[in-house]
């Protein structure tokens, strides 16, 4: 097989006409940005028989140019990724056939898209989200990865080569090489290259998806029950109870996060059991918050209540139990039968749940002390409502919008950390496909070889770069109302 | 205000003594302590050995005892040893032991031995440290001016094109983190790949020699990641201070739009990005030590990843309390410099 170019026969005289059109795209964007410190703002001018126009001299021409010029640019970009369905393989080159893997991805995408502007009024502010350009574009990516993932751990689609089988003969080869007979996966080629272990660098990129949207959202899940179950009453009764809280959050806060994780993520901690007294601690949270937070509610209904806590509380109890405990640590008291399942890198988990905790106390109690003051929570105080009721019925859901856009920010940062954990080979094993221990393979040889460490550091930065265009999204859409 | 600072201040040590124990303990548990003796002594001790080993040289005492020792209020260990040395705590290599003296911890300015680098912590952290400073500096110089104007010209025209551009940017720089923009960094400017060598892709020689060739990119990936927060912070003060009412009487006085934003808005528009500025010295620190492990540029940081994987105690002790004082120090800098630069506070 010959090796692949980048853009193949296709790119022949596609790339030329690209080339042409990203530059007036940029040459634009720079003469408005510049142009914009000087001349006068874009303004509409009412003409005497109703019209409105836009009498935006040079400033507006530029406007008017740079919406061709991105549209043009859009739909070339388009071409690179639908040629490669109707031609023949390798006729678009790399590009052509990453696009042509992620083929289900893009199905998942657009029918995501399609939904949900179609019903964007009746979904709240899921809807409200696709009003906003940088929303979309954020919801954009982060949902291309949660396919991706979703695709490559559960259908087994997307990826061309198992991520650990070495290919003897493709250490450190460029993109686009031909595997050799007999060895060939889904392809005949490895898209992106070989690593410094022969392996697909392709393939190790999507499967590395799998483990950050796995365990990002998770830990952030787990860090605000934490947070909001420790910030609410630290907020709400203040006095002793929120000077010593604040201290321990801000005692957390202040380490350097690299020391925590070089200190609390080492084979020698895990043996001494802490990272599983830590969860044992941590993840009890979650069991605190559904609990009060069912009780509060209906305690006044004893039957009702019961009905619904019990089974509520069952169900994550185990949970909790079988995370908690582990074969070979220090918690190890379940029957096997009983225990659901085990997690391997339990420590990472833990460490991150453990950093990110003490800022959402932070935020949840700063808004807490701006929240009760307020009238609907003097009212719930008159009507005789417990402290609790009105701590996670009142004062919650008024703090949701803040929390929500944080929420996003978080999983971002939690996935920067995940990669610093990775970059540092702190608790994840060096095989392991996830983005961090990858660029930290690949930063190794990064003078002679820079494509292996390319891909999943582009990955982890669009990814995380969604979330915080979704956040920003989201952000403006809540201020909206 | 006296009293404040004062409060501050008993915080702030109360604070350095838990960070320091909690170090302290996780650094002298049982398997640590047990590599440490394997990696010092020898790779193939038996169990007996790693525990005469450990006991000779005083780290089988309880934990607070140590703890004390460290800290220069309890007497330092005089050993007999098992294998007949007797061992002191204050003596250094060569010293004899009677000469030795009582007390020798970190109040009486004994910040120990790094088992690593086989010499003096005191010894070894502060040319580290003026490494970093000259790193931390021209991250500064880069990133403290490039924030503020561009937070100060994206927010003083709020929604305009020239906004939602430099947000966006600023946006993609706080997605990021150091060791995906330093990746990024050396594959495009520092190897052949995309034909545009034109810097150095590690900082070694800028120890002794920095130019622009082999520091340029560490700088710019820290500055970068910092950048973007404090552009968006001054972005939203900005857009505030825009919309104050005496902006609208300054400008109904018919003043320009570049006086109005240079005279009127800057001044008050600063005060929240100063705090941030000084908040987000703690956050450059976990930077650095990426950067600096990327570049293998030789400081703090540098040292830290060493000490902390070949679990050098009292080298990482003396880290953690540095790193320690720094980022409390910035915080009570930033509620000082708050207080003192905002005359509505200041003056009631």
């Amino acid at each position: 097989m010959e090796p692949l170019t980048w853009t193949g026969a296709v790119g022949a005289f596609l790339n030329p006409v690209l080339g042409i059109a990203v530059t007036l795209l940029v040459v634009a964007l720079i003469a408005q940005l510049v142009l914009g410190l000087f001349a006068s703002p874009t303004t509409l001018q009412a003409n005497p028989d109703g019209t409105l126009a836009a009498s935006g001299g040079i400033l507006g021409k530029i406007e008017t140019a740079m919406k061709y010029l991105f549209l043009a640019v859009i739909a070339l970009i388009l071409v690179y990724l639908i040629a490669p369905l109707v031609l023949p393989y390798g006729m678009v080159g790399i590009i052509g056939e990453m696009s042509q893997r992620f083929l289900p991805v893009w199905i998942a995408l657009i029918v995501t898209f399609t939904i949900s502007i179609i019903y964007k009024r009746r979904l709240g502010l899921y809807g409200k989200l696709f009003d906003s350009t940088v929303g979309m574009i954020g919801f954009g990516l982060v949902m291309f990865w949660v396919f991706t993932a979703l695709f490559v751990s559960v259908f087994d689609l997307i990826a061309t080569h198992d991520y650990l089988t070495q290919v003897s003969g493709l250490k450190n080869k460029a993109p686009g090489v031909a595997v050799p007979d007999g060895t060939a996966g889904d392809i005949p080629h490895y898209l992106l290259g070989g690593d410094n272990l022969a392996r697909d660098i392709f393939s190790r990129m999507v499967s590395g998806s799998t483990f950050v949207i796995a365990i990002a959202p998770l830990a952030t899940i787990f860090a605000f029950m934490v947070g909001i179950t420790l910030g609410l009453p630290a907020g709400y009764y203040g006095g002793l109870l929120d000077t010593i809280l604040s201290f321990v959050a801000n005692l957390i806060l202040a380490f350097p996060v690299i020391l925590l994780f070089y200190l609390l993520v080492t084979p020698e901690i895990v043996q001494t059991g802490i990272p599983s007294y830590m969860a044992a601690f941590l993840f009890v949270f979650p069991l605190i918050f559904f609990g009060v937070l069912l009780n509060s509610r209906y305690y006044t209904q004893p039957q009702k209540r019961t009905a619904i806590l019990v089974p509520v509380l069952g169900i994550l109890g185990w949970l909790y139990l079988s995370v908690i405990n582990q074969k070979g640590t220090v918690i190890d008291f379940l029957p096997a039968w009983f225990d659901l399942f085990d997690i391997t890198i339990l420590v990472v988990f833990v460490s991150v749940v453990f950093v990110n905790a003490p800022t959402v106390f932070r935020i949840v109690r700063g808004l807490t002390l701006d929240l009760r003051t307020r009238d609907y929570v003097a009212a719930a105080q008159t009507r005789g409502e417990g402290a609790w009721y009105i701590m996670l019925w009142e004062i919650l859901p008024n703090a949701r919008g803040p929390l929500i856009v944080d929420f996003c920010l978080r999983i971002g940062y939690t996935t920067i950390l995940l990669g610093t954990l990775g970059f540092f080979g702190l608790g994840l094993s060096s095989e392991s496909p996830d983005w961090g221990s990858t660029i930290n393979e690949g930063r190794k040889l990064l003078l002679i070889f820079a494509h292996p460490a390319l891909p999943p550091a582009v990955a982890l930065l669009s990814l995380v770069l969604g979330l915080n265009l979704l956040a920003d999204g989201l952000r403006e859409e809540s201020l909206k109302d | 205000m006296g009293l404040f600072i004062l409060r501050r201040f008993g915080v702030m040590i109360l604070t350095a003594f838990c960070l320091t124990f909690i170090v302290f303990w996780l650094t002298n548990l049982g398997p640590n302590l047990e590599k440490l003796a394997k990696t010092q002594g020898n790779a193939r001790m038996s169990d007996d050995a790693v525990v005469s080993w450990l006991a000779n040289r005083g780290y089988s005492q309880p934990l607070p005892i140590k703890y004390g020792q460290w800290l220069g209020v309890l007497p330092g260990y005089v050993i007999d040893g098992t294998d007949g040395e007797v061992r002191a705590r204050c003596a250094g290599p060569g010293e004899a032991v009677e000469e030795a003296s009582t007390f020798c911890g970190i109040l009486q300015g004994d910040w120990g031995f790094s088992t690593v680098a086989k010499d003096n912590v005191s010894a070894v952290l502060p040319g580290r440290l003026a490494n970093t400073g000259k790193l931390m500096g021209w991250v500064m110089l880069v990133m403290v001016p490039g924030a503020l104007i561009v937070g100060v010209l994206a927010g003083m025209r709020e929604g305009s094109r020239t906004d939602r551009t430099l947000s966006t940017a600023s946006i993609v720089t706080t997605a990021t983190p150091e060791y995906v923009s330093g990746v990024l960094f050396i594959s495009l400017f520092a190897t052949g790949t995309f034909g545009m060598q034109w810097f150095k892709g590690t900082a070694s020689s800028a120890v002794e020699n920095a130019t622009f060739e082999n520091f340029f990119l560490p700088v710019m990936t820290i500055a970068l990641y910092g950048m973007g927060y404090i552009a968006r912070m001054t972005r939203a003060s900005m857009a505030e201070v825009m919309t104050a009412q005496y902006i609208r009487t300054a400008r109904l006085k018919g003043v320009s739009f570049p006086k109005i934003v240079l005279k009127h808005a800057l001044r008050n528009a600063l005060i929240a990005p100063f705090t941030v500025i000084m908040l987000q010295i703690p956050w450059l620190l976990s930077g650095v030590v990426i950067v600096e492990t990327l570049f293998t540029y030789q400081g703090f940081g540098w040292e830290l990843v060493r000490a902390a994987s070949n679990n050098d105690i009292e080298m990482l002790l003396g880290v953690s309390v540095i790193s320690v004082f720094v980022v409390l120090m910035t915080q009570l800098i930033s509620d000082i410099g708050y207080v003192y630069l905002n005359p509505r506070i200041r003056i009631s």
